[in-house]
């Protein structure tokens, strides 16, 4: 039973031992790059927006703008509240650094997925997959990192010692909670499509564009998971957590110096991984679009190497939404997130999982699939108007009882 | 290689638990329970049940605890606890009887049970050797789906009503206004 760990298999292989090494090294080196560009592209897209010019000193463009603030930070005096919890105190940066690092680690890179290929490639003579791991749970795995991620920062702010942080993340928890089952309602729909829980299997399902899941599921998952993946980020318009103007900075006021900038860097490398789960559980990852037998094909470079180009194209894309959530959305109220977690998305998350899996299960009976679609959606329809109901006398009932909020 | 493991989960499970009850900061007590709950999800990896070592975290870990903390902090009783007075009359005492009660019962259990579990082992028989990551997860539906799905429902009407309750329960009417 040697099935804790492959590598023992058959006595100790060095290629795959070392194969693994490079790839956590490839992964991490990527994760810092990519939040380092991150930071700069959001920097000079904003100022784009808002017809400024942005970083251009450091560097080309700036492009190294980040890294002389972080070094600038690595310098800085690091202090710690008198009235902090030490320990806990000094813990959170990497309670919050290190899900983001692993949640990076499923995802795949690149590989050739086209042709009934899963993606397998071959690299000095063994057979492995262009992504660190590929975990039996798959996609479970990034759903139980996230939630792990919020650790981080109700800590951070528990144990700063102080009103604002404290405030900060009470409602980082209350929101990463409540979001959480948004994501997880609409990641379902996913894993009901494709049929396996695997990345890198959601991936190989996703061959042509409408076989791609933002289009098998309905854009309605698709919709769902990226709001609520924008309030796990705590991105605007979901960054009640760090409010600057009514917090004075949100969870992380008491932090200077390094800690600071690993939450930072926590919080960036965190987007670059949400965009990259997207993109791989809703437009195929590294699968070039195709449409009735007609790839999108670049010609000259390797299709592995390709996949790894769509992929990083894609990513791209969503990182400019992120940022444009950002320079065009104003915050949220705090009863507005949670009316909006509770009452919209999770329903019509549920809902919509529902109808999906009437049709599946249509499907595979061989029953009238329109006719079962009809009664599904009729169902849902009555639980709609009950829920409606349900809610107009929750609020009679608050009225009456003159509830503040 | 197995033995590692476990003798490692183990000993991360009972430094938690110890934690648990020995950290006099509700904080500290509750990331000590974390610190357990991830011991149990190592020990269902070495086991081969994924999806419950991902349940485990993302409910336990991700939910229950985060939950227990936001209590903590919304409540503000983050300062140690004067352990001196009891609410509860001799309820150390009946702590301590349930405990050992407790104890017994798991080592009778699992006396009687080792033969079950070593020589018979019906529930064991079906092995996920060969099959796909996903062969977990499909016999854990098809028991908890197929042949114990009354109990499942009627488990989770229990955890509605449970919830309902504690909303009528804990809703505060403002005097004086009907």
């Amino acid at each position: 039973m040697l099935a804790l760990d492959p590598l023992l298999e058959g006595g100790l292989l060095w290629t795959p031992l070392l194969i693994v090494l490079l790839k956590v090294v490839v992964v991490f080196v990527i994760g810092l790059v990519a939040t380092m560009l991150m930071v700069w592209f959001e920097r000079k897209v904003i100022a784009g927006m808002q017809n400024r010019i942005g970083p251009n000193k450091a560097g080309p463009f700036g492009l190294l703008q980040t890294l002389a603030d972080g070094i600038k930070l690595f310098f800085k005096e690091d202090l710690i509240p008198r009235r902090s919890d030490r320990f806990v105190f000094a813990l959170a940066p990497f309670l919050a650094l290190v899900p983001a690092f692993l949640a990076f680690s499923i995802i795949p890179l690149g590989g050739d997925f086209r042709d009934g290929n899963d993606g397998i490639v071959t690299w000095f003579g063994v057979e492995t997959r262009v992504q660190l791991a590929d975990p039996h749970i798959g996609v479970l795995f990034a759903l139980a990192i996230s939630s792990i991620a919020v650790y981080g920062i109700m800590l951070a702010g528990w144990s700063s010692g102080s009103k604002y942080p404290l405030l900060g993340s009470v409602r980082a928890s209350a929101q990463m909670v409540s979001y959480e089952a948004a994501l997880g309602l609409s990641l379902a729909s996913v894993i009901l499509v494709s049929g396996t829980l695997s990345t890198s299997g959601i991936v190989g399902t996703q061959t042509t564009l409408t076989n791609w899941n933002v289009a098998a599921t309905g854009i309605v998952p698709f919709i769902i998971f990226l709001i609520a993946a924008t309030a796990e980020l705590n991105r605007p318009p979901f960054d009640l957590v760090e409010a600057e103007q009514e917090l004075v900075g949100g969870f992380n006021t008491e932090y200077s110096s390094i800690r600071f900038a690993l939450f930072f860097l926590a919080e960036f490398m965190n987007t670059v991984t949400m965009s990259a789960l997207v993109v791989t559980l809703f437009f195929g990852g590294p699968q070039p679009p195709s449409y009735g037998g007609v790839t999108l094909d670049i010609p000259l470079i390797p299709n592995g190497l390709e996949g790894t180009i769509w992929l990083l194209a894609k990513v791209v894309v969503f990182l400019y939404i992120y940022v444009w959530f950002r320079a065009s959305l104003p915050r949220l109220r705090y009863d507005q997130l949670m009316d909006f977690g509770w009452k919209v998305l999770i329903p019509a998350s549920l809902g919509w999982f529902i109808l999906l899996a009437a049709q599946r299960l249509a499907r595979n009976e061989d029953w009238n699939i329109f006719a079962t679609t009809a009664i599904a959606v009729a169902v849902l329809g009555v639980c709609y108007v009950l829920m409606q109901a349900a809610f107009a006398v929750s609020n009679k009932t608050r009225e009456r009882e003159g509830a503040q909020f | 290689m197995e033995l590692i493991v476990f003798v490692l989960a183990s000993a991360m499970m009972l430094i938690g638990a110890f934690g648990v009850i020995t950290r006099r900061n509700p904080v500290h007590a509750a990331l000590s329970l974390v610190l357990t709950l991830f011991g149990v999800a190592v020990h269902f990896v070495a086991l081969e049940a994924y999806f419950l070592a991902a349940v485990q975290i993302i409910v336990y870990a991700g939910a229950i605890v985060v939950l227990f903390l936001f209590v903590i902090m919304l409540l503000g009783v983050d300062k140690a606890e004067d352990l001196h007075t009891e609410p509860l009359v001799a309820q150390r005492w009946l702590a301590g009887v349930a405990g050992l009660g407790l104890l017994g019962l798991l080592v009778i259990a699992v006396s009687r049970g080792v033969e079950m579990l070593t020589t018979r082992a019906e529930g064991l028989a079906t092995s996920t050797e060969g099959a796909s990551g996903d062969a977990n997860i499909q016999q854990l539906a098809r028991s908890v789906f197929g042949d114990y799905v009354v109990a499942f429902e009627l488990t989770s009407i229990l955890l509605v009503v449970a919830v309902v309750g504690t909303v009528m329960l804990a809703r505060r009417r403002v005097p004086g206004e009907s």
